[in-house]
C-alpha cells in the first residue's frame, strides 16, 4: 500500500464542503449573528468541520529593500472535525504557529480562507466557542488565579451565576484550587501553564487550540496537561494542538497533519499511519520532512 | 461595553497594585504638607506661590501617571504575550483599544481625585474656605486634558514598539504643547511666508492642552468659568481624543501580531 494514499483522504460530506448549501457563508450571517447562533452545528449523519482552511497562503514581506517576501504557509488546506484531537506537527519554522495565528485572527492571510464553525476567522464572533492556550505566556502577575479567570470570563460576557461555579470547576480541573488567592507572579512555570489552560477553558469551549501546551514543563507537568487533554477528549471537545513531543502526540491525538516549509505533507489517523508505514510516529515524521541520518 | 469594562478594571487594578502611583502620591503629599505647614504670616503672594507650586506638582504627577501607565499597556501585553489569549476571545481590536483607553483615563481620574482631595483639605484647613465648584471645574478640565494625552500616547504605543521611546516622545510633545502651544500664534506672525503658514497650520492642528490649565482658579480664588465654556472645552477634548483613538484603531486593526 502506498503510504501517500492516506494524505488528505478525509471523510468529507457535501454539506461540509459547501457553505452555500448550509447557509454558513460569513458574509450572509455576520450582521445578524448572535453567540447562540454560532454554537457548533449538530447535524445528524453529517460531519461539519469545526476548522476549515482552504488554500491558505501567508507571506511575510521582507523589511529589507530588494529582499524577496517569505512564504510561511503555502496553499494549506485542512479540516478538523468535531470531537477530534488533532495534532499539527512540523519542524521549527514549518508554519504551524502561522496557521494558528490565522485561525485566531492575529495574522491576515495573503490568500485563501479560514473558518471556525463556518464563520470567517476575522469575525470576532467566530471565537465565541474556542479556547486558546499560547506558548509561554506570562499572565497578569498582579492578579490572582481567581481574578484572572473572572476577567477572562467577563470578556465572554458570562453571567455571574454561570461564571463563579465555572471558575471553581476549571480551577479544580487544573488542580490550582489551593492557590486560587495567590498572585500569579508567585506561580511556577507548570502552574502558569495550568492557569493558561484554565483561562482557555473558562467559556467551556467546544474547540481548544493549544500551542505547544507542554513546552518547558517537567515530566509531571507534561503528564498533568496530557491528562487534562484526555479528559477534554472524553467530554467530546475538539482539540487542535501543536507539539514537538511526538510520543505525546501519538498517545493523545486521533489525527495528525505534518507541515513542512508551509506545505501540508501528510494528514491522517495516527493509528492508520503507524500501521501503513510500519514505523513509529517519530520515524514517519523524520521521513516526511526529508531528514537523512548522517553516518558518523 | 461589557467587554470594555473588565479590560479597564484590570488597568485600574494594575495601578493600585503597583508602586509607581504610591511613589508619586507620597512625593506630592510630602511636598504639599511641607509647604502647607510653613507659617508665612498669611502673606497672600507667598500663599499663592505655594499653592501654585503644589498644583504644578499635581499637574506633573498626573501627566507622568497618564503617560507612563498608557505607554506600557500595549507593549506589555505583547511582551508578556497576554494579548494573544485576550484577542483570541470574542473581542474586537476597537474594544481592546477602548478598554485600554478607558482604563488609563479612569486611572488618571482616580489619581486626580486623590491629589485634589488632599490639596483641598490642606488649603481648606489653612484658608477656612473650600470653593468646591472651582475645584470641580479645575479637576474636570484637567481630566479632559488627560483624556487627550492618554489617546495620544496609545497612538504612540502602536507607532513605537519600545514603551520608553513612546513615553519620552509623548512627554516632550505634551510638555512642548503646554509650554509653547499658546505662543505659536504670535511666533507665526513674526515669520515670513511660507514659514508663517506652516506655523499657523501647526497652531491650528495641535490640541491646545494649555487651555485646560486653570490653576489660577484655585490659586487666586477666581470666579467660576462659564459652564458653556467648560462644555465646549469638554467637546474639544473629546474630539481630539476620538481622533487619536480612531488613528490608533486604523493602524492596529489589521496589524499582524507575531507570537
Amino acid at each position: 500500500m502506498n503510504p501517500a494514499s492516506s494524505i488528505t483522504q478525509l471523510p468529507l460530506t457535501a454539506a461540509a464542503l459547501s457553505p452555500q448549501m448550509t447557509g454558513n457563508r460569513p458574509e450572509d450571517r455576520r450582521l445578524s449573528m448572535s453567540a447562540e447562533e454560532t454554537k457548533p452545528p449538530v447535524t445528524e449523519g453529517t460531519r461539519v468541520p469545526v476548522i476549515r482552511i482552504s488554500n491558505l497562503v501567508v507571506e511575510y514581506r521582507s523589511k529589507a529593500l530588494g529582499q524577496a517576501s517569505h512564504r510561511a504557509v503555502n496553499g494549506l488546506s485542512l479540516e478538523v472535525h468535531p470531537g477530534e484531537v488533532f495534532g499539527l506537527l512540523g519542524p521549527n519554522g514549518a508554519g504551524k504557529t502561522t496557521t494558528m495565528q490565522v485561525l485566531l485572527g492575529f495574522q491576515q492571510p495573503t490568500s485563501g480562507t479560514a473558518c471556525l464553525y463556518g464563520v470567517d476567522v476575522q469575525e470576532p464572533i467566530a471565537r465565541q466557542h474556542i479556547g486558546y492556550l499560547p506558548e509561554l505566556t506570562y499572565y497578569y502577575k498582579f492578579l490572582n488565579a481567581e481574578e484572572l479567570l473572572r476577567f477572562y470570563g467577563r470578556i465572554f460576557k458570562l453571567p455571574k451565576a454561570v461564571l463563579e461555579p465555572r471558575i471553581d470547576e476549571v480551577l479544580k480541573l487544573v488542580e490550582l484550587e489551593a492557590v486560587r488567592k495567590r498572585l500569579i507572579k508567585t506561580y511556577s512555570k507548570g502552574m502558569q501553564q495550568r492557569i493558561g489552560l484554565a483561562q482557555a477553558l473558562i467559556n467551556d469551549p467546544d474547540l481548544l487550540i493549544l500551542d505547544e501546551p507542554t513546552s518547558g514543563l517537567d515530566p509531571l507537568g507534561r503528564m498533568k496537561v496530557r491528562e487534562i487533554i484526555q479528559r477534554l477528549k472524553s467530554q467530546g471537545k475538539t482539540v487542535l494542538f501543536s507539539s514537538h513531543e511526538l510520543g505525546e502526540v501519538e498517545t493523545v491525538c486521533d489525527r495528525i497533519a505534518i507541515i513542512n516549509r508551509g506545505e501540508l505533507k501528510l494528514v491522517g489517523r495516527v493509528h492508520d499511519l503507524v500501521k501503513e508505514y510500519h514505523m513509529d510516529l517519530e520515524r514517519i515524521f523524520l521521513r516526511i520532512i526529508g531528514y537523512q541520518a548522517q553516518s558518523v | 461595553m461589557n467587554a470594555i469594562l473588565p479590560l479597564s478594571q484590570v488597568v485600574l487594578k494594575e495601578m493600585y497594585r503597583r508602586k509607581d502611583f504610591y511613589v508619586l502620591f507620597v512625593l506630592t503629599v510630602v511636598l504639599t504638607l511641607a509647604a502647607g505647614s510653613a507659617n508665612f504670616f498669611n502673606e497672600d503672594r507667598i500663599v499663592a506661590y505655594i499653592k501654585d507650586l503644589s498644583l504644578l506638582l499635581i499637574w506633573v504627577a498626573a501627566l507622568v501617571i497618564a503617560i507612563v501607565t498608557t505607554a506600557r499597556q500595549i507593549p506589555a501585553e505583547r511582551e508578556s504575550r497576554t494579548i494573544f489569549p485576550l484577542l483570541a476571545k470574542p473581542l474586537t481590536r476597537w474594544q481592546f483599544l477602548l478598554g485600554k483607553f478607558a482604563g488609563c483615563w479612569f486611572t488618571c481620574g482616580l489619581a486626580l481625585v486623590v491629589f485634589y482631595f488632599f490639596f483641598a483639605v490642606i488649603c481648606g484647613t489653612r484658608e477656612h474656605q473650600m470653593p468646591l465648584l472651582q475645584y470641580l471645574q479645575a479637576l474636570w478640565l484637567q481630566w479632559m486634558m488627560l483624556g487627550v494625552v492618554v489617546a495620544l500616547v496609545l497612538l504612540g504605543s502602536i507607532l513605537f514598539s519600545a514603551p520608553s521611546a513612546n513615553a519620552t516622545i509623548s512627554l516632550v510633545v505634551v510638555f512642548g504643547i503646554l509650554l509653547l502651544g499658546r505662543h505659536l500664534g504670535k511666533v507665526a506672525l513674526q515669520q515670513e511666508e511660507p514659514a508663517r503658514s506652516l506655523v499657523y497650520t501647526l497652531y491650528f492642528l495641535i490640541p491646545h492642552l494649555e487651555w485646560y490649565d486653570v490653576r489660577d482658579l484655585l490659586i487666586y480664588n477666581q470666579p467660576l468659568i462659564a459652564w458653556l465654556d467648560v462644555g465646549l472645552a469638554t467637546l474639544y477634548a473629546a474630539a481630539y481624543a476620538l481622533f487619536f483613538l480612531f488613528a490608533t484603531w486604523l493602524l492596529f486593526r489589521r496589524k499582524s501580531l507575531s507570537l
